[in-house]
């Protein structure tokens, strides 16, 4: 997919400072086709492991029901398994499941007695806040860190800056978050540690607005810390393997400023391993962010999952892990596409 | 931030440090923090986890369903802390002498939210209901031949055989009376009102934000006048323990039941003169820790082997180590407070000593081997109350000193289910036994040897059958007098104490953390599962 400049390229960087190339026809248009034509049988394959694997784990939704209630009888159980079609062999269910699907129809959440797709839906814009958030601020602040580190490599702000980066990526996020709430909400009184909005209270427009991204501050500097640590050591990494290369040199004989050699040649080729990797933690994140929702009381997808493996609420989870696969897709598309317009010289294959 | 408030801040963190799993920051002071909920002078903000997954207990009846249900369905009873009954849809009752037959005068003017007034169908369409879908409803109700509408305010419950416990089955949270018109049978468990109820009690459901919140208001057409006074009631869903604590301290939290701040710092709300917790509102619903052991097990057949154990544990160390203090302990698994009439106040026969285990230990032909240990066994933790668990690692240590290595296996809820019940590899577990509401209900199916089953978690997982015990219990299942039906549970105590299929270890109490503005909340037995119509803030 990516592929950083080459020793050998003699060109230096030909969009720096002339025209963009000729770009040729249709070259974002092979690669969506080909991504999404590859991930029909990927999904396919995740749905049908996904089940496999979730028969294996002991105990079901009923169970679980059962137990939380303090107790039942045989007859009461037997019935809710009849009603969430729990009866049968692991064959007849997947076919069922994939019958349905087939029909866009994720099924109903036994324990919540409402439609898989509305438990989701219910979740997705708090998640796709919480995870775009939280990782939109690590590349900019990690992809600046980098970037200065790079830029005074071995001398004292580079040093300075690693041990931070350091720090950030070997300490726990929820520790860190705990950490943020105890100084900001408990000692310093200046943002709530719970929650995601005001409750009990009606606002609108613009104080709605301030009131959702305060209550976003916390949980989303958590979600970062760690990625900020690692784009911060990917950009300097990749920018001093950049600023080897001969196009570097080429325009800094040219007499291009300082600040835009790192700019336009350095940071642009050294952004390439970023995206990769942002695109994979964005769908990792997805579902995964459960222990800093929990920590915040934050109502998202990461907490909907761990409560669905739980309490054996599979329907639930083979929604969410759906969903998240098709987030996977989606969001290597967009990478793909990115780095197609990074890099001018990526040809679809 | 002044040095001596920095002072406070390093010594309180390097308490926390000894504090396992308590982090620093939990145990600061709030003074400053802002409150999150718009907490006006008229709204009450509870804390709850695990998030209910329905509103309406009638189908499903996890802990916080109950809680956040009977604010808005009622029930036709409600108890005093003894489990006296007392009215609540249900003006007054009758039973008959031979306990087969229940007459309710139903409440007049009790209107449902959606403004049709409430009859005598609605309770006996609810009950029926009950029978056919809740968890217990086939077992508490087993007896009942029809529930039928007299007249509009007349209820008659008809029983095929007499079921003592019945009039304690009645309330909010068990037996929630829901509107029959709103209701169909068959598609009750479908019904959108399972999320957005609708019922006769003190508090409208306004909003549920899954994952977030559960908002309810006050009813003003209430039927009784004046009540409740509190105008908005906020269910708040904090899934981390840290998080609780934090906001009772930062008072964004008035109130939250069933222990919801970790025990190992109910010592430490002394700082926080506005906070107080009490252990109150649970009697319906006595929580007993069990040793229970595999009795298909060869080593546990000897009943010498299961005395040692007694003289081996101590129930006393359990309550102070893994409760915090916050149980009692108790030779026999029916509650003394719960269910003064049918407590048996026996000695125990098997008390700690640890000389005696070792030697009835030899006795059964289990000598150490080459001074090690005698024999090995796995423990399985309930896995729904922390406590639990901490037990299961007490009695490791504490079955160590006698020779018996104990692996401890903490699970899950669905894996521990499968694990004892179903798949019965278990050696011993320690269980919580909720004991309910009476206990041919709630504590029957640990003994009685019918209720073996492998398909149903909370059963007799010994598999213990002694024909006197299941003679007993049956008895006392249908015994109308109260004097005769305790005298057969003390019978019954006084075998199982004697022949410990299992060892009743220590009685639960729950904490109720609140906030000192808020009374009206324990007023009855059920505590915040209640329906909180007497709910207030002081000064308000």
């Amino acid at each position: 997919m990516s592929t950083l400049p080459t020793d050998t390229d003699p060109r230096a960087d030909p969009r720096a400072d002339s025209a963009p190339p000729q770009r040729p026809p249709g070259r974002f248009l092979p690669a969506i086709r080909r991504t999404l034509l590859q991930a029909v049988p990927t999904v396919l394959g995740i749905l049908v492991l996904n089940f496999v694997l979730l028969q294996m784990v002991p105990g079901d939704v009923v169970d679980v029901m059962a137990g939380e209630a303090g107790g039942a009888t045989q007859q009461s159980m037997a019935a809710l398994r009849e009603q969430f079609g729990l009866v049968g062999s692991a064959a007849d269910r997947l076919l069922a499941h994939l019958g349905h699907l087939a029909h866009l129809d994720l099924g109903i959440s036994p324990r919540y007695n409402v439609p898989v797709a509305e438990l989701i839906l219910g979740r997705l814009p708090n998640t796709l806040f919480l995870v775009a958030g939280g990782l939109g601020l690590a590349i900019a602040v990690g992809v600046l860190l980098g970037a200065v580190m790079a830029s005074w490599a071995g001398r004292l702000p580079d040093r300075l800056l690693s041990v931070l980066n350091l720090l950030l990526y070997s300490t726990p996020g929820f520790w860190i978050g705990l950490m943020l709430i105890l100084l900001f909400s408990v000692k310093l009184g200046w943002l709530p540690a719970n929650g995601h909005q005001s409750i009990g209270v009606n606002l609108t427009g613009s104080a709605w607005l301030l009131d959702r991204l305060q209550h976003a501050v916390l949980p989303v500097v958590t979600v970062s810390t760690f990625f900020i640590a690692v784009y911060g050591r990917l950009t300097r990494a990749a920018m001093l393997e950049v600023q080897q290369q001969d196009f570097v040199r080429t325009a800094r004989s040219k007499g291009l400023s300082p600040p835009r050699i790192v700019l336009r040649h350095v940071l642009r080729n050294a952004l390439m391993p970023i995206t990769t990797l942002a695109g994979l933690h964005f769908a990792a994140l997805f579902g995964g962010a459960a222990v800093t929702e929990t920590v915040f009381g934050w109502p998202g997808l990461g907490r909907l999952t761990l409560e669905a493996v739980m309490t054996r609420d599979f329907n639930l989870l083979l929604g969410i892990l759906l969903l998240s696969s098709l987030m996977v897709v989606l969001v290597n598309v967009l990478t793909d596409l990115l780095q197609l317009w990074l890099d001018p010289r990526i040809q679809s294959r | 931030m002044t040095r001596s408030s920095r002072r406070s801040f390093l010594h309180q963190a390097s308490q926390a440090g000894l504090l396992a799993g308590v982090p620093a920051w939990a145990l600061l002071d709030a003074r400053q923090a802002i409150a999150q909920t718009a907490s006006s002078k008229n709204t009450i903000t509870a804390v709850l986890n695990p998030e209910p997954p329905t509103l309406v207990s009638f189908s499903n009846t996890a802990g916080t369903s109950v809680t956040v249900s009977s604010k808005v369905v009622e029930g036709l009873l409600e108890y005093d802390h003894d489990l006296t009954p007392r009215p609540q849809l249900a003006a007054a009752w009758k039973v008959s002498p031979d306990g087969l037959e229940y007459t309710f005068t139903l409440r007049k003017g009790v209107k449902w939210h959606d403004g049709k007034p409430f009859v005598a169908a609605d309770a006996a369409f609810s009950i029926l209901l009950a029978k056919r879908y809740h968890p217990r409803g086939s077992a508490t109700f087993a007896n009942l031949a029809a529930a039928e509408a007299v007249d509009a305010n007349t209820l008659r419950l008809k029983l095929a055989k007499p079921a003592p416990y019945l009039l304690l089955a009645l309330a909010a949270g068990e037996t929630p009376i829901l509107p029959s018109h709103r209701y169909q049978a068959d598609t009750a468990l479908q019904n959108p009102l399972n999320a957005a109820p609708i019922g006769t009690g003190p508090f409208r459901f306004k909003q549920w934000e899954r994952g977030s919140h559960i908002i309810y208001e006050r009813n003003a057409d209430y039927w009784q006048k004046g009540k409740p006074q509190v105008a908005t009631l906020v269910f708040r869903i904090v899934p981390d323990i840290a998080a609780r604590l934090n906001g009772f301290q930062n008072k964004s939290f008035d109130i939250g039941d069933a222990s919801p701040i970790p025990l190992s710092e109910v010592p430490n709300l002394g700082q926080y003169p506005f906070l107080a917790t009490t252990s109150e509102g649970y009697e319906d619903n006595a929580v007993m820790a069990i040793l229970e052991f595999n009795l298909e097990r060869e080593v546990f057949q000897k009943p010498e082997v299961r005395q040692a154990i007694a003289h081996a544990v101590s129930r006393e160390q359990i309550r102070n180590i893994a409760f915090y203090g916050y149980a009692t302990p108790s030779v026999s698994p029916v509650s003394k407070t719960s269910f003064p009439r049918f407590h048996l106040d026996a000695k125990d026969p098997y008390p700690y000593d640890i000389d005696k285990a070792n030697k009835l230990l030899d006795a059964a032909g289990y000598p150490r081997k080459g001074g090690g240990h005698r024999f090995e066994i796995t423990l399985h933790a309930n896995p729904f109350n922390e406590g639990f668990k901490r037990t299961a690692h007490y009695i490791r240590s504490a079955l160590a000193r006698v020779g018996v290595n104990v692996t401890v296996r903490e699970q899950d809820p669905g894996s521990y289910i499968r694990s004892v019940y179903t798949d019965r590899e278990f050696d011993a577990t320690v269980s919580g036994v909720s004991t309910m509401f009476d206990p041919t209900v709630g504590l029957q199916r640990i003994y009685w040897s019918k209720s073996f089953n492998r398909q149903v978690p909370w059963s007799n997982a010994n598999h213990y059958q002694n024909p006197e015990v299941d003679q007993l219990l049956e008895a006392a299942a249908v015994e109308v007098d109260v004097a005769k039906r305790g005298e057969l549970f003390k019978r019954f105590q006084a075998i199982v104490i004697k022949d410990v299929p299992s060892i009743a270890l220590v009685q639960v109490q729950s904490v109720t953390v609140y906030n000192k503005r808020v009374d009206g909340f324990n007023k009855a037995a059920a505590g915040l599962r209640g329906n909180l119509a007497d709910l207030l803030i002081k000064g308000a």
